[in-house]
């Protein structure tokens, strides 16, 4: 998505100089100037993400210190409670969690990653939103919470089959991580918050760092011969083949957590029947959907030809119908698979496993079939 | 033979009456990895500037326009079963498709080599 207002001159996160020295491909991506792809192109970045370890600048995502004023981070877990339906309280110290903040209606505001610092909540969340879920922070929690943007750190993604032996010799801790670990662990000796997390399917981690060390962190990152950069466009079609959201497009505020298929991060102590159930911002609406199910539902879409279908595109339920019965939110090539991938909303009478459906590109209507996603399977280290 | 190019990044190579139509090398490395091509039917009257032909990135779909009217007679199906082609050799290996040429005269339009490398410097 890009989110830009022209007159407005576009932000540098810390790894810029970095991108272009490297042969960058640089556009505007909201409201930052940031590589999609390098000189290897998005196809290859892709698969040498899959088979050895890619290197990602996501500093342009924000990253946010949430902290009690009683200074017991269980506070600020019950705070942020009340504008997320997971389980915040019960996640433990070193721990990081997938979360939504949802609004009044039930729809999402934003996804976001969630981690225990054991004296604070660290917070990641999406570029385009940064600024709206300070304000929806401040506005709920200020009472409970000091709301920190950590505007002075960059953030760079390590991932791929070969990230825990690479990250290993800059930080023996590494190995010992599982998914979804999170904390501070020196990195080459530079204090970073590391998880064991990503956006590309693979295991992989994230890596918090202060930016007047980013460049140097990333430099000795891509000095492995292992390591090679990776633009957004690879982050894309990672990210699709792994069946992950991308916010704004599969994921916003007219869909609910259930109507995404999210709900496997609702921990059953907030869902209905649980001790903590609701008291979040659009409970009525969500824990409805897990009594009575969503109306409609986020799959994913196999076209059967070699075409892609792409975001926007509408979906129908047969070869003729006139009146569509969903579309595509994201939909591209994917590398590894060597064939189209998509996801998109369908009534949920019609979202079952194997149903075809078609959607109508240039005209034409395209035969699709409904997958299981990730459409790659995952390798986290659990 | 000659050889003509259009502001949208295609060439042609006129051959008598027929002409050869691809996408520029230019065009194919801002374009990215091709991973599909859809081509015109054979016998497909085309008119001058209307998409003729999908060329589709990892990440993007463009359109191939008619850069000049006429009566598509050959397509390259070489390409629609290897679109990484368009990456390796667009001036060559990788044409699109043939046109029987409806009105030279539209070939007025079009820009020799050294107007074409002007328009992408």
């Amino acid at each position: 998505m890009l989110v830009r207002d022209d007159l407005t001159p576009l932000k540098r996160t810390p790894l810029h100089g970095l991108h272009v020295s490297l042969g960058a491909k640089m556009v505007p991506f909201a409201g930052y100037d940031m590589p999609v792809q390098f000189p290897a192109g998005v196809l290859r970045e892709h698969l040498h993400t899959r088979s050895n370890a890619g290197l990602f600048d996501v500093s342009h995502m924000g990253q946010i210190a949430l902290t009690a004023k009683s200074g017991r981070v269980a506070d600020a877990a019950a705070a942020l409670e009340a504008l997320v339906p997971q389980d915040i309280v019960g996640l433990p110290r070193g721990r990081q969690r997938y979360a939504q903040f949802t609004n009044a209606d039930g729809g999402i505001l934003d996804d976001l990653m969630v981690a225990n610092l054991g004296w604070y909540l660290f917070l990641v969340v999406n570029a385009a939103c940064r600024e709206a879920d300070e304000a929806h922070l401040r506005a709920h929690l200020s009472d409970a919470c000091v709301i920190e943007p950590l505007t002075d750190r960059a953030l760079i993604a390590l991932q791929g089959p070969k990230a825990e032996a690479v990250l290993a010799k800059f930080c023996a801790e590494a190995p010992a991580m599982r998914f979804m670990d999170a904390g501070p662990r020196k990195v080459t000796g530079i204090d970073c918050v590391v998880s064991r997390s990503g956006y590309t399917g693979e295991d992989g981690f994230e890596i918090s760092v202060p930016a007047d060390r980013a460049e140097e962190l990333a430099r000795a990152l891509l000095a492995d011969a292992d390591v090679q950069p990776i633009g957004l466009g690879a982050r894309d079609s990672l990210r699709l083949e792994a069946g992950l959201c991308l916010y704004g497009h599969d994921i916003d505020t007219t869909t609910t957590p259930l109507e995404a298929a999210l709900e496997w991060s609702v921990q059953k102590i907030r869902r209905p029947g649980g001790a903590r159930a609701g008291g979040f911002l659009g409970a009525e609406k969500i824990l409805a959907h897990f009594a009575d199910g969503a109306p409609r539902r986020r799959v994913g879409l196999r076209p059967e030809g070699r075409a892609p279908v792409r975001e926007g595109a509408s979906l129908f339920a047969d070869e003729t119908g006139a009146l569509p019965v969903g579309k595509v939110t994201s939909g591209g090539f994917g590398p590894t698979l060597s064939a189209p991938v998509a996801m998109g909303y369908l009534p949920t009478a019609l979202a079952a496993p194997d149903t075809r459906v078609f959607a109508e590109v240039r005209g034409q209507r395209m035969p699709l079939r409904l997958a299981a996603t990730p459409f790659v399977k995952n390798t986290y280290k659990r | 033979m000659t050889t003509l190019f259009t502001p949208d990044h295609e060439w042609l190579h006129i051959d008598g009456d027929v002409a050869t139509i691809g996408i520029t090398d230019y065009a194919q490395s801002q374009l990215g990895d091709v991973v599909f091509v859809e081509l015109p039917k054979v016998g497909r009257t085309l008119k001058k500037a209307e998409a003729a032909a999908v060329v589709e990135s990892v990440k993007a779909a463009s359109d191939v326009y008619a850069p000049i009217s006429g009566e598509v007679v050959e397509v390259n199906e070489t390409i629609t079963a290897e679109p990484a082609l368009v990456n390796s050799d667009a001036a060559g290996k990788a044409w699109f498709f043939k046109i029987r040429i409806a009105d030279k005269s539209e070939l007025g339009g079009l820009m020799d080599e050294a107007a074409y490398k002007a328009h992408t410097a």
